[in-house]
């Protein structure tokens, strides 16, 4: 008795639980709980297909998970229910059942193959840059300009992110979403990334432009997107392939601009690494474009 | 020879076993090895718990606790080996080696000593697995998946990795030989393939699938070895050698694995939803040819757990749909199980309970899979808590619950008394609750952008990990029950009859509860056969 007096306690808070679900949703945003539509058009091609296969799945389990209810309701021994022994096969309904989910699947397959078509077309590319994964970070080098450098985690989240460093996390901007020298890119132009591994495999990921492709050593594999004309500002993903003990640490942060910024922003760090390595000697190692790192303080504040 | 016929038959009610220890070290017995096989699965699955624990502690906030992220990497590492391998293999092998001499008429296994040398291989495979957590360089981090070029970062583990992986193989494929051999060969007169249960059908499945790939594991972690030591470069790219091969060699094994794990799971469930129905299996033929169809398909599906390697969009396109076709057959399954429960007298003890969560919970792992399936969407889940939600959902209440269920069902037919139904309920539904708490916001954590396999996340997945982490305590110590209950029912459970469950059904109920200690000395005549089919 007691036991079902708490039962009832439960589903009663569980249920006023509910009711709040819509105004917290609102409050905390989509963004916790389902992906992003993101900023090109293939990203929000597969929010499309990914929200299709979704209510596909909501409404066969309506049906399957009614069914399945209906019958531990209705056909209980507790309610006096007498087994139809003679029930063991139905050819017409079993055919039904094997040809109904063959459609639905032919009708989800052909989008998501077209998609995947247009995915894999990495031809008219305006840009082209290389993109090595390398414990634990990444190095951008865009091919045509002689411009490239690495990307680490920024110092803040580097620091609070050791073992008992007593930072808290929450008071890190961006908290291991957050980089030293973002990719810079401009809107607008169909850029085209030279994916590959310099020793484990890594996988570059950012949500927003519907990209993952895994930085394998030995291979270069491909990708591109073409963000939105109208939109600026930072993107942020993570290394999606488990590659060592410093895995959760290498995120992405790609830095969108305007065709003119990102143009100003090319030919100046063109022309800084360019002085950087004169003098020095010939081995020198890329050194950081000047501009980016204002860009991400500004961006992160 | 009539003599010694004579003196086995005037001997068949007795033992003649060993005891003391020799009854374990020396145990030929089907009953003996199968006990023994779930006893080291019900360890397992608590020291492969244990690691969950260290996991969804360390993922409770953000920031780093407790653990180094190189431990928390063995952590992920060690808690998959150790339940796939450990846990849920060894729990089908149990339940096989004391159900399917039973369900077929046979007396024993067809191959006892060697019945005997695949389990007790296994303590020696997990001694050398758990030791390496005390080795210079610690425990395997590389993932279960053992990916090169990264695996080859471990430090002495490494080898302990591959000979541990090795042992595992061997003593599946001599469990899955014997398996084999006992169902073509052992079974009753009168038993043909079509009168087998279910659980036998599927079991036989299951042994082909692991005889075919065991060996490919075998072979692609051999390769590892001589990539490490003898100077080969199988998967090195400076060699000439090729990653991704690796991936693809593991994942041939890899994905008929994933129905090796959950194939006999099927066999259970289409046993228990029967028995609680009190009628028979909807579409008998039909769960044969899909078990069947799913295990071929295995074969061909490998792929789409690499969409993200870079492959050729023919490639991509192929393994798409032959991943979609997959949910035909399991489809199939589920509306079958569905329609026996139709128009039948259910009640609702342990067992069913157990099974039904697998029925609504699997399929909600299944829906999952089928959004994993398309290619452009799987771009976006890859490596997220999304999959590891997916996969989550159909194996632990897949393929656990199903074990669990089992286990319950079963119970009273080895022990001769019943269990105590209360506690087990109270398991089953603290088990229920809380494997949804612990495991349904994980899909929340992927699409939201939360990897897999990282020790510390952004703040913006607190929440949700909080919660997950919530539920994996409760769930955790949910599991403490399981024992209890097994050893209270050992020790003072009310006596059975042979039927244990009024609609149960099948030679296994037909032997005395506990079940003489070799199952059919003389096999089941038609018309025991006949009652035990019965409805």
């Amino acid at each position: 008795m007691t036991i079902r007096k708490t039962l009832a306690r439960l589903a009663l808070t569980a249920a006023a639980g509910l009711l709040t679900l819509p105004a917290w949703a609102e409050e905390s945003g989509w963004a916790q709980l389902n992906l992003p539509k993101g900023v090109t058009d293939i990203s929000r091609k597969i929010y499309g297909l990914h929200m299709k296969i979704f209510w596909v799945c909501v409404v066969i389990g309506i049906v399957v998970f009614g069914v399945m209810i209906w019958s531990l309701v209705a056909f209980r021994k507790s309610k006096g229910a007498v087994p139809d022994t003679t029930m063991v096969h139905n050819t017409r309904v079993e055919v039904v059942w094997t040809i109904v989910p063959v459609i639905i699947l032919i009708a989800m397959a052909v989008p998501a193959a077209r998609t995947l078509i247009e995915i894999e077309d990495t031809t008219k590319t305006g840009l082209n840059i290389k993109v090595t994964g390398f414990q634990w970070g990444w190095e951008y080098e865009y091919l045509d300009e002689g411009v490239s450098y690495y990307s680490h985690l920024d110092r803040a989240s580097d620091a609070a992110r050791e073992l008992g460093s007593g930072i808290d996390p929450t008071t890190v901007p961006h908290y291991l979403l957050n980089v030293d020298h973002p990719l810079v890119v401009p809107n607008g132009v169909k850029v085209r990334l030279l994916i590959t591994g310099a020793d484990v495999i890594h996988s570059w990921w950012v949500k927003d432009l519907g990209i993952k492709k895994d930085a394998i050593p030995g291979f270069v594999n491909e990708a591109w997107f073409k963000i939105d004309d109208d939109f600026t500002g930072m993107l942020r993903g993570n290394c999606a392939e488990l590659c060592g003990r410093d895995h959760g640490f290498m995120p992405i942060v790609v830095d969108v601009r305007s065709k003119a910024d990102f143009d100003s922003w090319l030919k100046s760090t063109a022309a800084g690494q360019k002085q950087a390595a004169a003098p020095a000697a010939p081995a020198a190692a890329p050194s950081a474009p000047p501009a980016t790192a204002a860009a991400t303080a500004a961006a992160s504040g | 020879m009539a003599e010694h016929h004579a003196h086995a038959a005037a001997h068949a009610d007795h033992d003649h076993k060993p005891h003391g220890w020799r009854r374990w070290v020396y145990a030929t017995n089907h009953k003996d090895i199968g006990t023994m096989y779930l006893v080291f699965a019900c360890i397992m699955f608590f020291v492969g718990g244990a690691m969950a624990m260290v996991i969804r502690l360390e993922l409770f906030q953000p920031g780093m606790q407790f653990v180094d992220p190189q431990f928390f990497n063995s952590m992920t590492t060690m808690h998959a080996l150790i339940m796939i391998f450990g846990a849920v293999m060894p729990g089908w092998t149990g339940l096989a080696n004391w159900m399917i001499p039973m369900q077929v008429g046979a007396p024993d296994m067809a191959l006892p000593r060697l019945n005997n040398f695949s389990f007790w291989i296994l303590p020696f495979a997990f001694t050398l697995l758990l030791s390496s957590l005390f080795v210079p360089g610690g425990a395997p981090a590389g993932g279960w998946t053992m990916y090169p070029p990264l695996v080859l970062q471990n430090g002495a583990s490494f080898p302990m990795l591959i000979f541990a992986v090795h042992l595992m193989g061997a003593s599946s494929i001599l469990g899955a030989i014997n398996i084999v051999v006992t169902i073509m060969n052992m079974r009753a007169p009168g038993i043909t393939l079509l009168r087998m249960p279910l659980f036998v059908w599927t079991w036989l499945i299951t042994a082909y699938l692991l005889i075919a790939v065991m060996p490919v594991l075998a072979g692609a972690v051999t390769m590892l070895l001589t990539d490490h030591f003898f100077g080969t470069t199988f998967f090195t790219a400076a060699g000439g050698g090729d990653p991704v091969m690796f991936q693809h060699i593991f994942w041939f094994f890899g994905h008929p694995e994933v129905y090796i794990l959950i194939l006999p799971a099927f066999g259970i469930i289409s046993e228990i939803i029967p028995t609680f129905s009190r009628k028979p299996l909807f579409g008998y033929e039909t769960m044969v040819y899909a078990v069947a169809s799913i295990a071929f398909l295995s074969f061909i599906v490998w792929a789409h757990h690499m969409f993200t390697v870079g492959m050729p969009l023919a490639a991509q396109l192929f393994f798409m749909l032959s991943t979609m076709l997959i949910a035909v057959p399991t489809g199939v399954k589920v509306f079958n199980w569905t329609a026996t429960m139709w128009r039948g007298s259910l009640s609702f003890e342990p067992p069913m309970l157990f099974a039904l969560a697998f029925l609504f919970l699997f399929t909600i792992g299944g829906f999952s899979g089928l959004m994993c399936g398309i290619v452009p969407a799987d771009y976006q889940y890859q490596d997220t808590y999304f999959v590891v939600a997916h996969f989550h959902y159909v194996l632990v209440p897949g393929a656990i619950f199903a074990m669990m269920a089992g286990v319950y069902y079963w119970l009273p037919k080895w022990t001769g008394k019943m269990y105590d139904l209360k506690l087990a309920t109270w398991h089953f539904w603290l088990s229920a609750i809380f494997v949804n708490v612990l495991f349904f916001p994980q899909h929340f954590l992927g699409l939201a952008g939360m990897p897999r396999r990282i020790p510390d996340y952004a703040v913006q997945f607190t929440d949700w990990n909080m919660v997950s982490s919530i539920g994996g305590f409760f769930f955790g110590a949910a599991q403490v029950l399981f024992p209890i209950v097994i050893i209270k029912c050992i020790r003072s459970g009310q006596p059975v009859g042979n039927r244990a469950w009024e609609g149960a059904h099948g030679l296994e109920w037909e032997l005395p509860s506990p079940p003489p200690y070799h199952s059919w000395t003389t096999p089941p005549s038609d018309a025991v056969i006949a009652r035990g089919a019965e409805h």
